[in-house]
């Protein structure tokens, strides 16, 4: 018997993503990005975004089908972001993904961005570990999770009190005179300066903030260390030595990434870490991430790039696990919620 | 022929099925902060109270606003993926057009009124009509989104149906039923003006207004002055 095929949906913020998954297999992976239309605004402009959404949600359902070689007709269940993110946003993908169960007369399953972050992996590397400590970070979200089963048992350890881990790579990148989004940017930069010329804060891992903040995260002060830093040389008169800014940065954001997510691996007793969301794309968070893993005898997965930022895949991979798992359906009045609790893995 | 016509572009959220001939089913509820719950729910209603499956749908018709953003939106997606799933027409109807033929089916209706909805942000979104053998046009034009205060004396003065009137008395002369549009008076304008050849919209949102953002400047200094 093959196992159902599921399309996901993904709005929730600046990437209208569909995919079809069958099984763990991804048949057909879509993303259309309006990351371009918010370059002019250095960070997603929400009304922009969901404009976007809705005039790319058709020809990328179109895009799909036809990659995946797949009609509409074959699904057998819908799944689609239902929070958190960006409330206008969703609400494209939600209403999109309620009338396509109904039209087709299928499940639909409304769930998690970041739990369907966790689960983009099994596309690449099989079924998840369990448990399993995730970290997800991008320009929306830096979590730190811990998750005994991906369908009913995921736990928030700790998140970011201020911005993302991707905002501060677009703040920093615009005070470098660089453009956005600012995560490639800061990385070729990044490449031929020194990591170690600058020593810039580490958020949150003085011994004091370790008690109440062990596994949060925050940025807010590394960027404005950042800024006070570079507008010291300038108006000084002296040249911004952007390679080394861009390189220190990045070591201080991948530092305390990997270092908190080690400290929940050995915390909770937890053996496999698993990273995701587009600041993965950074390779200095990969290596380290990797060099501190093989230290801690922890073993790491990560999903190829495109896998990592927002897209149709992990949300259908996610549907299908609860398909897998037996889990009922979401009601045709979910809510797309923007504010979604990760310990809500689908909406009821 | 079996159109199912929805809107979501002003307070009420808003389905009916129409057979070509007359308004077989019709639901409208007026929330406007549960536009993305509420509609397909409601669709699913309407079509198994008439005793039909999605499969008998043979077109849908979506009002393209003017309205409110989000809820706009919701409509509109909702419509565009019926149309896919169910490979079938999808029709855009000025969702003031579809108020305006509201006012006009009812007996009495005014020869000429004004059609002034909630554009948020102290303004409305309106259009001047003029009915024509029973039937809604256009005088003024594209819809436009104004302040009610701006609107020409001659505007003020006609009789208006939509929520303009009830949000801002001193900028009408006088209301007129209804507030929100009926998707059953959607149903009809849209199968008209289809035995009529007349003009539908591509189902494009009629936004009427740019984002608000402004392009960012540079970082500000975090240096003492
Ligand atoms: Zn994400």
């Amino acid at each position: 018997m093959t196992e159902p095929l599921i399309i996901g949906i993904e709005s929730s913020c600046d990437e209208t993503g569909v995919a079809f998954v069958r099984g763990n297999t991804l048949l057909g992976d879509v993303v259309a990005s309006s990351v371009e239309q918010h370059a002019r605004f250095g960070g997603v402009v929400p009304e922009v975004a969901s404009r976007a959404h809705l005039e790319e949600l058709i020809p990328t359902i179109r895009r799909a089908c036809e990659e995946s070689g797949h009609r509409l007709a074959d699904v057998d269940a819908v799944a689609v972001t239902s929070g958190p993110g960006l409330a206008g946003a969703l609400m494209v993908g939600v209403a999109s993904a309620k009338a396509l169960a109904w039209a087709l007369d299928k499940p639909l399953y409304g769930v998690n961005h970041l739990a369907a972050h966790v689960c983009a992996d099994v596309l690449d590397h099989g079924p998840l570990p369990e448990p399993t400590v995730a970290l997800l970070v991008s320009g929306g979200h830096t979590n730190l999770l811990l998750v005994r089963d991906i369908a009913s048992d995921v736990v928030e350890l700790g998140s970011t009190i201020d911005d993302a881990a991707g905002e501060a790579f677009d703040k920093v990148a615009r005070v470098l005179g660089l453009p956005y989004p600012g995560g490639p940017h800061i990385e070729r930069a990044a490449a031929e300066g020194d990591a170690t010329a600058i020593r810039f804060p580490r958020g949150l891992t003085s011994r004091k903030d370790l008690e109440r903040h062990r596994f949060d995260f925050s940025f807010s002060g590394l960027k404005t260390a950042v800024v006070r830093w570079v507008q010291e040389r300038e108006r000084a008169g002296e040249p911004v030595p952007v390679a080394d800014v861009a390189a220190s940065f990045t070591e201080a954001v991948a530092d305390v990434l990997t270092r908190k997510a080690i400290d929940a691996c050995r915390e909770y007793g937890v053996g496999d870490l698993q990273i995701g969301g587009g600041v993965t794309a950074n390779a200095r968070l990969r290596a380290l991430a990797q060099e501190r893993c093989d230290a801690a005898g922890v073993s790491l997965r990560v999903p190829r790039v495109r896998l990592c930022t927002d897209n149709g895949a992990m949300v259908a991979a996610l549907g299908s696990q609860l398909v897998q798992r037996g889990l009922a359906p979401s009601s045709l009045d979910l809510p797309a919620d923007s504010s979604m609790p990760v310990s809500q893995v689908k909406a009821d | 022929m079996l159109l199912l016509a929805l809107d979501t572009a002003t307070s009420a959220v808003t389905v009916a099925l129409h057979d070509g001939d007359q308004v077989v089913a019709e639901e409208s509820l007026v929330d406007a902060r549960r536009h993305a719950e509420t509609l397909t729910p409601m669709i699913a209603s309407v079509v198994a109270g008439a005793r039909h499956r999605p499969a008998d749908l043979t077109a849908v018709t979506v009002g393209v606003g003017p309205g409110p953003f989000t809820g706009l939106r919701v409509g509109l997606a909702t419509a565009v993926t019926l149309g896919l799933a169910l490979d079938i027409p999808v029709y855009g109807v000025c969702t003031l057009d579809a108020l305006a033929h509201a006012v006009a089916l009812r007996p009495g209706s005014p020869a000429k009124f004004v059609v002034a909805t909630d554009a948020r942000r102290k303004e409305v979104y309106w259009a001047h009509y003029r009915t024509n053998d029973g039937f809604p046009q256009r005088v003024s034009g594209m819809p436009q989104v104004s302040r009610p205060a701006d609107l020409s004396d001659e505007i003020r003065a006609l009789p208006a149906a939509g929520r303009g009137p009830l949000l801002y008395p001193d900028c009408f002369a006088s209301a007129l039923q209804p507030l929100d549009v009926p998707a059953g008076a959607l149903a009809a304008y849209a199968v008209e003006q289809l035995r009529t050849g007349g003009e539908l919209l591509p189902v494009q949102p009629l936004y009427l207004r740019q984002p608000d953002a402004t392009p960012s400047a540079g970082p500000k200094s975090v240096l003492p002055r």
